[in-house]
This record gives structure tokens, sequence and C-alpha cells, in this order.
């Protein structure tokens, strides 16, 4: 195990760095100077050297790559064009919004995988199965900004229970997170069902039955605590989709999150603000599958890792 | 019965008559469309798919109107017999443009699914045969991966600008590691098959084996495969309209048609029921076909 989890981090550090070139080197192809974006169209000669001495421009690209991870591993991505504050300041401040965002849904989106999910493997091949499959797959293939905004059309223009947009408690959450959420739904509910039949055609589950227990027991003790091995690890990998869709979804709900930001900084051509969140993001996503990997070993004891 | 009997002596008789291997040929494709016939997902998301496809290429002759004719006595009309989606903030009709629109959203997919398909297949075929490359490429690859392909998408066209051809180009790279994925798992496996071991052994140039061999092989997986990318290129290019990065105004994609209509919800939820629902309903249609496919070209499922 931990000769594995060595050989792990290593790979893990390895993909960090190769994200971290990436997203440099596409930055760095960006057309457009953004000293001219800084300055406007009348800079003087001096004060655009002057500030591309100060952003670290007149260097070599390698020198910059270099001094930038140097910085980035001391805690310092840089200062935003725009708004003046550092980046790693804007990440803080806008990472709690992000993260409750992220919770929530995955919590709703989790709950309401895996009734569907179950619903749909007890009642194999029935209508309810086909139905709870199908609104899975509506799940899926309905774009988030579309669902979004008929929420708010429902349950802030016609009924006023939550506010139209901005961050103000936990209140304005409750829209973004079930948008947010309906999309892992849908896969959760599959994956959920799929693993469930796989369990239930287990012997063990036959000796279950045959010993007298009765269809709860059945269902939710012996066959989806293990049918949901998986579907954990799945919920585990779906942060990377949480992180795209709080893109979508932060913008929508005009919520002061890491998806706006970043939105916002393309849109600006904010380029350190665009560099420190993508790495930021990316180094978050490989933690997370990190960890979930991880924890794949405790939740089953039949797998080992060498 | 003249026939049954010539049937029966096809099988008793190995015969080395060109005509049983059409036969064996239209066996498969028999069982096949069995297979999918019998597949209501399948059914279904093929008929949502021909609607859209039919009415998008004859948009041009079934649209009632001109798609960008403004007509301001006529603006955020509600659906009715004139104008059976309703009106834009222009008096524009809702169903000519997403007519219109349905081509622009249908192409980025198709685009976007041929480029991702071509990059991600000559990876995948050289990853999965050529074990020496094997690992640098699939480094690359889990490192691409790592962002979500919205994510992605995002990144690039943060890049390149924002716009409608750059979208979809970040749509269509965004999509190759998982073509990449799926292409080498299956080269891996049958590169290993005695068929291949035996003509490599007669010396058959690798081109050769890749071309014949294998890639007939691995079509099955990358049919699937493109089928649920289509469907998921589209709705990152909404996406990307959606956020103003995409196409822009007044083109009539979808994504930006809901875009637009965003600013007029309350007062038109036409503008934004409808092209959400075609988008819904055509990435459902490719879903639905995908998951037709893969269970009828599993051969598992026999």
């Amino acid at each position: 195990m931990s000769s594995y989890l060595v050989k792990r981090i290593f790979t893990m550090i390895i993909t960090i760095l190769g994200v971290s070139v990436l997203v440099f080197m596409i930055i760095h192809l960006i057309p457009g100077n953004p000293i001219n974006h800084i300055l406007g169209d009348f800079a003087t000669e001096e004060s655009i050297r002057e500030l591309e001495i100060r952003l670290g421009l007149d260097r070599s690209i390698p020198v910059q790559y270099f001094s930038y991870m140097l910085n980035a591993i001391q805690g310092d991505l840089g200062i935003s064009y725009i708004t003046g504050y550092t980046v790693v300041e804007e990440i803080l401040n806008r990472i709690p919004i992000t993260a409750q965002l992220a919770f929530f849904s995955m919590i709703f989106g989790s709950i309401t995988g895996i009734v569907i999910g179950v619903i749909a493997a007890v009642k194999k091949n029935t209508i309810y199965d086909q139905l709870a499959m199908l609104l899975a797959l509506v799940g899926i293939s309905a774009p988030g900004f579309w669902i979004a905004l008929f929420l708010i059309l429902l349950f802030s223009y016609q009924l006023s229970i939550f506010p139209i947009s901005g961050y103000n408690g936990l209140y304005s959450l409750v829209l973004p997170s079930i948008t947010l959420g309906l999309g892992t739904a849908g896969s959760i509910a599959r994956m959920t069902r799929s693993s469930m039949l796989d369990v239930i055609k287990q012997d063990y589950i036959r000796t279950a039955k045959a010993k007298g227990a009765g269809v709860y027991r059945l269902i939710f003790r012996h066959s989806l605590q293990n049918a949901l091995i998986p579907v954990v690890t799945l919920i585990g990998m779906q942060f990377g989709y949480l992180m795209a869709g709080a893109v979508v979804t932060e913008t929508v709900f005009a919520l002061p999150g890491l998806g706006s930001l970043i939105v916002s900084a393309i849109s600006t051509r904010d380029i350190p603000t665009v560099q420190g969140l993508l790495l930021f993001m990316a180094a978050m996503i490989i933690i997370v599958n990190f960890v979930v990997d991880l924890l794949y070993t405790k939740l089953d004891p039949r797998i080992q890792y060498e | 019965m003249l026939k049954s009997i010539e049937k029966n002596n096809n099988l008793l008789f190995v015969d080395p008559d060109p005509l049983d291997i059409k036969l064996s040929k239209n066996s498969f494709l028999n069982n096949f469309l069995n297979k999918i016939m019998k597949n209501k997902g399948a059914i279904i998301g093929s008929v949502i798919l021909l609607f859209f496809i039919i009415t998008s290429a004859l948009a041009p002759i079934i649209a009632p109107y001109p798609v960008n004719e403004m007509n301001f006595d006529d603006s955020l009309q509600g659906p009715s017999l004139e104008h059976w989606l309703g009106t834009d903030e222009f008096g524009r009709d809702i169903w000519t443009r997403m007519l219109y629109g349905g081509r622009v959203s249908l192409l980025m997919g198709l685009f976007a699914v041929t480029i991702s398909g071509t990059i991600g297949v000559t990876l995948g075929v050289i990853a999965g045969y050529y074990r020496k490359l094997d690992i640098y490429i699939m480094q690359f690859i889990d490192i691409l991966m790592t962002f979500p392909s919205l994510l992605m998408a995002i990144a690039i066209v943060a890049v390149l600008g924002v716009g409608l051809t750059n979208a979809m180009i970040a749509v269509a790279i965004s999509a190759v590691p998982s073509f990449v994925r799926v292409v080498r798992g299956s080269v891996l496996s049958i590169r290993e098959t005695e068929y291949v071991e035996a003509a490599r052994a007669l010396g058959v140039k690798n081109w050769r084996i890749i071309g014949k061999h294998i890639l007939p092989n691995v079509i099955s997986p990358i049919i699937i495969l493109a089928t649920l990318e289509f469907g998921g290129s589209i709705l990152s290019a909404a996406a990307l309209s959606f956020l103003g990065l995409g196409a822009q105004p007044p083109n009539p994609e979808w994504g930006a048609l809901v875009y637009v209509g965003k600013s007029f919800l309350s007062q038109a939820w036409w503008m934004t029921l409808f092209p959400g629902l075609a988008i819904m309903l055509v990435v459902l249609g490719f879903n639905l076909l995908g998951d037709g496919l893969r269970d009828a070209l599993d051969p598992k499922s026999n």
C-alpha cells in the first residue's frame, strides 16, 4: 500500500506539473497583448516598457514559467490586471460559495440519483424502470442553463420563493444546487441501477432470500450497501463535472464564485486570474480524484493496491 | 421448399463461394437491425434526430418567415397561429429562427465530432498499437482529462477568442481525450489476438494490419462514442454560446437564442423554452441512439 501511495503521489505531482505547463502554454498563446488592454491605445512607449518589466513580460517564456511556478508553490499566483487584488485573494474570497454550491448539489444529486436508481433496479423492466431511466437521461441531456432559467421563472418570478440572483446566504443556493445536482443525479441513477442489478444476481443475495430476508432488508442491507461502492466513486469523479457546471450555474444566478470569476476574467482578458484559476481548479480535481481512489480501498476490501 | 434445401446444402457443404461471405455479412447486418428495431430507445432517438435533421435541412423551404425579418409591431408575441412559437424582441419568428439555428447547432456537433474523432482515433490507434509511444500519449491525455470538457473548451476559447468557429474548435479539442481512451483500450485487446499475431508473423506491414485487421474491429466503440459525443458537443457548444463565448447573436444558434431569451424571461418565456427544449431533445436523441447502439453492437448481448 505505501509503495503504491508513493507512486500515486508521484504521478499526481507529474500531472499537476503537466497541467501547469499546458495552462501556461495555452495562456501565452493568447492573441492580443495584455499591455494594450491595460493601458489602452494611447500609451507611450515608455509606459509600455515600464509595465512590461513590472509584469515580467520582457523575459523569455521558460523563465516566466519557472518564476511563476516558484511563486505558485509559495502561494503567490500573481495579481489580477483588473481588480488589483492578488489572484489568491480573489480565489479565497470566492471559494466558499463554489464549495457550498458543489457540496449541496452533490448531496441533492446523490440522494435523487440513488433513489431513482434503486427504484429502477427493484422494478426492473417495468414501466417504472423505463420512466426512471428516461428521466435520468433527460437530466443528463438538458442544458443546465436552461433548467436554471425555468427554475428562476417558476420559483422566483411566479412564486417569489427564492431570490432571482446574487448571493444572500444559503437560501440563494437552493435553486443553483438543484440545477447543478440534476445533471449528476442522472449519471448516478444510471450507475446505481446497473450496479444494483449486478449485485442482485450474486449468490449471497439468493442465500439471503432463501433464508427469508424481507424485501427491504434485501434491498438496503444486502444489495444497496455493496452496489453503492462504484456509485461513491462516480460521485467523487463528478467533482470535475461540478466545477465545469459551476461556471454555467454561477453565471446564470450571478453568484460570486470561482466559475463566474473565470468567465468574467476571460472576457476582460485578465490573464493572471484565468491562469491561476485554471491551475487551481485542475489541482483541486486531481487531488479529489486521488482521495476518491484511496477511499475506494476502504469501501471495498477486495481491492488492494500493490 | 426448394429454397430451404438449398440453404441446408449451403450449411452442409463448406463451399468457398463468395456468396457465402455475402450471406454472413448480411446476417451481421440483419442481426444488428433486428436488435436496433427492438430497442425502443434507439427508435425514439432516431425519430427525434430525423425530425430535427430534416427540418433543419429544409429550413429555407419550410420556414414561414425570413430568418432576420424584423417586425416591431409583432415584438414579444406569445405562440399563436401566425407565429407558432411566438416572436422575439424584434418581432422575429422564433420557429423560423430555430429552424435555421438547428443548422448551426447540428453542424457544430458534426464538425466537432469529425475533428475530435479523427484526431482521437489516430492517437488512440498509435498509442494502442505502438507500445513505445503509449506512455507519452497517455500521460498527455491524462493531463487533458484533468479538465472537464466544458472547462477545457472555455480555456481554449480564452486563447482563441470568442466566436462561433473558435467555440467549435474548442469543443472539438475538448472531446479528443475520450476518443483516445476508448480506441486505445480496444486496440490493446485486439492487437493481442491470434489473427493479428499471425498477420505480424507473416510479415504483413503495420499500416496494413491496422487498416485491415484492427480498425474494422474497433469501429463499434467508435460509432457508439461518436453518437454520444455528438450530443455532448452540441450541449457544450450551446453552453459556450450561452456564456457569450460562442455563437454571437443575431446568429440563431440554439444556445445563443436562449442567451437572448434570458433577458426577456419574465415577459416572453417562449423565447427561452423552445430553443432549450430543442437542445435537450436533440441531445436526448443522441443519447438514446447511442445507448441503443451500445446494446445492439455489443457482442456479449448476443
